[in-house]
């Protein structure tokens, strides 16, 4: 499985470690509704086919991504950079 | 009689083995039934079979989206244990093992369950301390574990290097002598032929569309083969039970699907004669009957619904092969196949009644479902049926995570990947 990261280009699976599902989003810390912590932290969707997932170049640019990856066949269908440089990939 | 004996075997010889019936019928599917258990895989047949041999339900219908024998009951590497950790799953486990004691005389089918022994190898002296501890609350479960020296596994194994020079050099290890393999396709086989036998429908290309709701109960399924009818549907589809929750109108679960591969090798003159486990990585190796050396590790690492892996892990797992056996360098590997297991969020399986009326849920069986065929077939009639978890089984509820009572075999925490 290749990945194109943003700042690297294709580069092979084994450079990358995985961050898992990233449409989860985490509750302001204010927040004391036990019931959506804990929807945070282990309610899942799961899908089958497209899934946006964190992936974390660790033997590269060390850049955190947002890979949309299908489930079913492992295609990579898109990449980004989240943090300072999101949003900078072509610049 | 038994159907399956050497007296049939010479019996049907004599006549050109003309009289042999099939294993189990290609039933069609009825209007209704007592109980529907989605999916054919280890459990959902082992779940049918003690409907009906232990509560007289015989009423039941298996629906399986392929064939028998198709997904993870065929995809694992046949391991049977029961060294677990904690209170929990040392004792559902361990009845799992005591059913499969007995197994091939109750299914009357050979399952060629090898009681050869579990060597998980401690190469650190801090890891053989939880050795020592995870071996005194088996005893005191009353299983069997033996924790042994550098030089009592080099004469059990006389194959793996204990040798200084190691990679990660032996300290010793946890036994269990009880524990070892089986042959999985019989497994599969011989519960959907005994299930057969006592009038369950075991009905093959058979997918499950939706759910028939009345007043919020579930009431049936529509399949791919049209409608049926039941009061009680049980769902036991591993690494799918997402997208066929979702199908009821459940969205979110703490599970995810993940692809764990699994390998073996041109058969080999016999090498290793126990399952050896090696906790320096994560990968655990056995001899086939064949003589193959059957062995798997960790996850592909990220979701998957797809059964095969990518290349990483192929080389990952045996590099730690290598590192406990050097002398099959140039064995060569022959298969490899992926199975679609269901991550839970506590590494712990899900045998629950609900999470709607009518419905009941077995899933979340992770590194795990192999060797927990019996009991957890055994455990989901005994909840479909009296409609409230049996002691074994309760702890393994769907709520414990929302409840913050996870049962977190390894300590890994809420990443499914790692468990």
């Amino acid at each position: 499985m290749l990945i194109p990261c943003p700042v690297c280009g294709l580069r092979d699976q084994s450079e990358f470690t995985y961050g898992g599902d990233a449409t989860i989003v985490r509750p302001v810390l204010p927040d004391v509704d036990a019931a959506r912590w804990a929807d945070y932290v282990y309610d899942r969707t799961n899908p089958r086919g497209g899934h946006q997932e964190y992936w974390h170049h660790v033997h590269g640019c060390r850049s955190w991504l947002i890979v949309v990856r299908n489930t079913e066949t492992h295609d990579v269908s898109g990449a980004r950079l989240i943090g300072p440089w999101a949003g900078r990939e072509s610049a | 009689m038994a159907e399956y004996s050497v007296f049939s075997v010479l019996r049907h010889g004599l006549s050109g083995n003309r009289g042999w019936k099939p294993a189990w019928r290609k039933a069609e599917p009825k209007p209704s039934y007592d109980v529907i258990v989605v999916g054919g895989g280890g459990h959902g047949l082992a779940t049918a079979f003690y409907l009906a041999k232990e509560h007289g339900i015989r009423d039941v219908a298996v629906l399986e989206r392929g064939w028998i024998g198709q997904g993870n009951v065929g995809r694992n590497t046949t391991i049977v244990r029961s060294n677990y950790d904690l209170d929990e799953n040392q004792k559902f486990y361990e009845w799992s093992m005591k059913l499969w004691e007995g197994l091939s005389h109750v299914l009357d089918y050979n399952v060629m369950f090898s009681q050869r022994g579990v060597l998980n190898l401690a190469n650190s002296p801090s890891q053989l301390d939880q050795y020592a501890e995870r071996g005194n609350g088996m005893r005191l479960n009353g299983i069997d574990a033996e924790l042994l020296g550098r030089d009592e596994v080099a004469k059990l194994c006389p194959g793996l290097d204990v040798s200084d020079n190691a990679r990660f050099p032996v300290v010793g290890g946890l036994l269990q002598p009880r524990a070892g393999t089986a042959r999985h396709d019989a497994v599969a086989w011989g519960y959907a032929h005994a299930a057969d036998r006592l009038g369950v429908d075991i009905i093959e290309n058979c997918e499950v569309t939706g759910f028939l709701k009345e007043g919020g109960r579930v009431v049936g399924v529509t399949t791919s083969r049209g409608s049926i009818r039941a009061p009680k549907v049980g769902v036991a589809v591993a690494g799918n039970t997402s997208e066929v929750l979702r199908k009821a109108g459940i969205e979110k679960l703490p599970i995810e699907s993940h692809v764990l591969q699994a390998f073996v090798t041109e058969p080999l003159k016999p090498l290793i004669n126990c399952v050896v486990t090696f906790g320096g990585g994560h990968m655990y190796v056995s001899q086939s009957d064949k003589g193959g050396l059957v062995y798997g590790g960790n996850l592909d690492y990220y979701n998957s619904y797809a059964q095969r892996g990518n290349l990483p892990v192929v080389h990952e797992v045996a590099t730690e092969l290598l590192a406990c056996f050097p002398n099959v360098g140039k064995v060569r590997l022959v298969r490899s196949w992926g199975g679609l297991v269901d991550m839970t969020m506590d590494g712990s399986p899900i045998i629950a009644t609900g999470p709607l009326p009518g419905m009941y849920l077995n899933t979340g069986w992770n590194y795990g479902g192999f060797k927990a065929t019996p009991a957890s077939g055994w455990c989901f009639a005994w909840t479909i049926a009296s409609d409230a978890a049996h002691v074994l089984n309760a702890p393994f509820t769907l709520e414990r995570f929302h409840e913050g009572r996870p049962i977190d075999e390894r300590g890994a925490g809420p990443t499914p990947r790692l468990h």
